[in-house]
């Protein structure tokens, strides 16, 4: 029997009732949503849900919030919740599931993602990041790069190379890495902003045990294509309200300062209103899709679209402030907890968001996808394809 | 073909033999002293500009002294090398006050009468680069705009008020200072010394912006009614013209640098560079470049013949301002993660880019302005 809009409010009524919000302690009322299975209504029972058809949980997010119960911060544990749980919910053993998504969706334990490295963005399956297997131990040697929250990650989903002699695709293994665990460095690298929110993550020797592979040995890819499609839906797919994210506080400024006002600057940002409502909608859409199947390529046009869309927004902000937007608020090296495309002042927004169609895919690898696997085109002739990944020119 | 179209003097658009020396020894000198390494190194210091390699410069190559004729110090050329010294500025992002000095200040004293005492003595030094000049307007201000009214002359001929972001100002020793009295709009030389100038947190690390408060400060008029209103037009509409061959350096950086990258970045097995939709957009990036470069010789050109010249740099800043943030944004994204981090020129790219394109107007301005001027009204 398919849970209902009705089911989950009368549910989160009573929970709410057991659990006052202003007196319970933060951790415990999360731990007890979780187990209440109104966190992820989407996922199986025991594991925070219900089973419930995915368009219902904006709902329960919303009844919460209203309620005002404490949130579990999705920005900071962002890559757990969009990449790291949809893919151990895919792949996990009935143990790993138990072990890792409960403090993930608390917060309790923080994740972040070890695929790129210096010689492989883009073309993910290059990768070189070596595991090889000892005992009942993996032994992981390489380098990753641009790892974003890296200082802040108890966990992180790691891609490696386990076979270096059959084709790239082919010889990948993904684990569950220990970011405490001997042999991880994590160094900060500082970015465009000033912000060290992305690292270099050095791994020396570093030991993962067999119980923490997820997936079969060889089978990397594969488990790396889930969390890529769901990273580029959890990116540019978040339920937002109208005049939600960059569009907001760019009308806010227009509202609040006429003295800046020009009919040019007008025009564009009702343009860009237009936009951002239909690119709303769009997104209302794909998750109502997405209620009825799995992340398909829909979710790299939305991300396409949510970067463009933020740059042009930004870049239009500064222009709008005009002598104020030759400021800046801050250079200095910190290292932020969270990731915040919308935070601080103009100038930081605008160079943030220069980020935003690089991360999790660029737009240029997206409408590769789009147009491969949406529309049908043929595809560019590929090098790559059946050559063993150590004899691939680099 | 308009009324006005017919008059035009045919453009000289190319760069003359002098011109390619001129920007050969700038370009030498950059390479030399203005490394990646260095620009990121100093620019979190209390010394973000290269006061020496300004020195080199302004005095060693003349170049602050261009478009100054003989007479009073200078080297009588003309805004087409001042063009050309920026194009290369523009191609290393190099951290010295030429825009400030050599061109805001500059020909706002150009603008006055050179007997005058004042211009007598202080244009010489600045043409010679033993002294550093800024203008003390927002940078963001246009040509057109009204004479500002933010600083006032007090009975006494000091000045008080407070300008905010002014171009260069943290290492200038003298400020030319528009301000309005009793007699109406007048410029005036004012020692920095007499100033409080503070160094704001500037988007462009490479080039920064001051808040400049006078406080009784005793300084000297230069040029007073209708003659300081248009040396101060003047000096925004040069420095308009002008900076459309900083932006063209920066838009020239861009794609040789993004080339050269795409060229040796190997993924899929190939250099990315091979890919034809990254191709296209470096072909449209060069196209872009054409355009700039056009456009900004126009510019340089028409400010030196003196025709033309409202038009030439409007179009100018319409056309190459948006150019130059284009091809840096795009430089970033071709590079990938590395265009994202800090050890990467990039960014420092960008940030000129944008605060150029804010600079003396922004192209929404500009375009608004030429409206006018071609008779497209709304
Ligand atoms: C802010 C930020 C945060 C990040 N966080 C993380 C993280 O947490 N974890 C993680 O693993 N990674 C992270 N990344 C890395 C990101 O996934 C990569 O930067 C991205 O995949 C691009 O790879 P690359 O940088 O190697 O660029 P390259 O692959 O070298 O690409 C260079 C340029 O070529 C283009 N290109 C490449 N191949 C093609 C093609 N076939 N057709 C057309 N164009 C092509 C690219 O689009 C790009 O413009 C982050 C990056 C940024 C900027």
């Amino acid at each position: 029997m398919t849970v209902t809009a009705e089911d989950l409010r009368g549910q989160v009524e009573r929970f709410l009732a057991a659990h006052d919000p202003k007196t319970t302690d933060r951790l415990e009322f999360l731990r007890a949503r979780f187990d209440a299975g109104l966190a992820w209504v989407l996922f199986p029972e025991g594991l925070g849900g219900q089973g419930a058809p995915r368009a219902l949980q904006p709902g329960v997010d919303a009844a919460f919030a209203a309620a005002g119960a404490p949130d579990n911060d999705p920005r900071r544990i962002g890559i757990g919740l969009g990449m790291a749980a949809p893919t151990i919910l895919a792949f996990g053993t009935p143990e790993q599931r138990q072990r890792y998504l409960r403090p993930l969706w608390t917060g309790e334990e923080v994740w972040c993602q070890l695929f790129s490295e210096p010689g492989a963005g883009s073309d993910l399956a290059a990768l070189a990041t070596r595991a090889v297997r000892d005992g009942d131990d993996w032994v992981v040697t390489g380098q990753k790069v641009w790892t974003s929250g890296a200082h802040n990650a108890q966990w992180a989903i790691l891609v490696t190379r386990t076979d270096p002699d059959v084709p790239k695709h082919q010889g990948m293994t993904y684990f569950l890495c220990d970011m405490t665990a001997p042999g991880v460095e994590v160094r900060p690298l500082r970015q465009i902003t000033g912000e060290a929110e992305f690292n270099e993550v050095f791994l020396t020797g570093v030991r993962i045990p067999d119980s923490q592979r997820l997936g079969a040995v060889g089978e990397g890819w594969k488990v790396a294509q889930t969390t890529l499609m769901n990273e580029r839906v959890a990116i540019g797919g978040n339920a937002v309200p109208r005049e939600g994210g960059l569009i907001g506080l760019v009308a806010k400024t227009w509202r609040d300062r006429p003295e800046l006002r020009t009919p040019e600057l007008r025009d564009r940002l009702v343009q860009h209103w237009v936009e951002s409502e239909a690119l709303r909608l769009a997104g209302s859409r794909l998750r109502q899709q997405l209620a009825v199947g799995a992340p398909g390529p829909e979710g790299s046009a939305m991300k396409v679209a949510f970067s463009e869309l933020n740059q042009k927004l930004t870049g239009l902000e500064i222009e709008l402030l005009g002598e104020e937007g030759l400021r800046y608020d801050d250079w200095t090296e910190r290292r932020p907890e969270k990731v915040d495309f919308l935070g601080r002042e103009a100038g930081y927004r605008y160079l943030r968001a220069k980020g935003n169609s690089i991360e999790g895919g660029t737009s240029e690898v997206l409408r590769n996808i789009i147009a491969e696997r949406v529309l049908g085109l043929p595809s560019e002739p590929r090098v790559d394809k059946d050559v063993a990944w150590k004899d691939l020119p680099r | 073909m308009s009324e006005l179209a017919r008059e035009l003097p045919t453009p000289d658009l190319l760069y003359s033999e002098v011109e390619e020396d001129l920007r050969s020894s700038v370009r030498d000198l950059l390479t030399d002293r203005v490394t990646p390494a260095a620009l990121l190194a100093r620019a979190e210091t209390a010394e973000p500009y290269d006061l020496k390699l300004w020195k080199t410069l302004a005095a060693d190559l003349g170049t602050a002294g261009l478009m100054v004729p003989e007479e009073l110090g200078g080297h009588g050329a003309t805004t087409r090398e001042a063009a050309v010294v920026l194009e290369e500025l523009g191609r290393s992002v190099a951290p010295v006050p030429f825009l400030g000095s050599a061109v805001l200040a500059t020909t706002a004293l150009l603008g006055a009468d050179s007997a005058d005492p004042v211009i007598a003595e202080l244009l010489p030094r600045l043409a010679g680069g033993e002294l550093t000049g800024a203008l003390a307007v927002p940078l963001s201000t246009a040509p057109g705009a009204e004479f500002p009214a933010t600083v006032t002359v007090n009975a006494d001929g000091t000045l008080s008020g407070r300008v905010g972001t002014v171009a260069d100002a943290s290492v200038a020793e003298l400020l030319v200072v528009p301000a309005t009295g009793p007699d109406g709009p007048g410029l005036y030389a004012v020692e920095a010394t007499a100033a409080t100038v503070t160094e704001l947190v500037s988007l462009d690390l490479t080039r920064r912006v001051a808040d400049v408060v006078l406080e009784n400060a005793p300084a000297r008029r230069f040029t007073s009614g209708e003659q300081a209103v248009a040396a101060l037009d003047n000096a925004l509409t040069t420095a308009a013209g002008l900076l459309a061959s900083e932006q063209t350096g920066l838009t020239e950086w861009a794609l040789t640098t993004t080339v050269t990258y795409l060229k040796g970045r190997y993924q899929f097995g190939r250099p990315v560079g091979g890919f034809q939709s990254l191709k296209h957009r470096l072909a449209n990036l060069y196209t872009d470049l054409v355009n700039a470069r056009a456009t900004a010789r126009y510019a340089a050109d028409a400010l030196a013949g003196g025709f033309d010249v409202p038009i030439a740099v409007a179009v100018a800043q319409a056309r190459v301002a948006p150019i130059a943030v284009h091809a840096v944004e795009e430089a970033i994204q071709l590079h990938g993660g590395i265009g994202m981090t800090w050890e990467h020129p990039a960014h420092l790219y960008l940030k000129r880019a944008k605060s150029d394109e804010l600079a003396f107007g922004t192209p929404g301005r500009h375009r608004s302005r030429l409206a006018g001027l071609v008779d497209l009204p709304a």
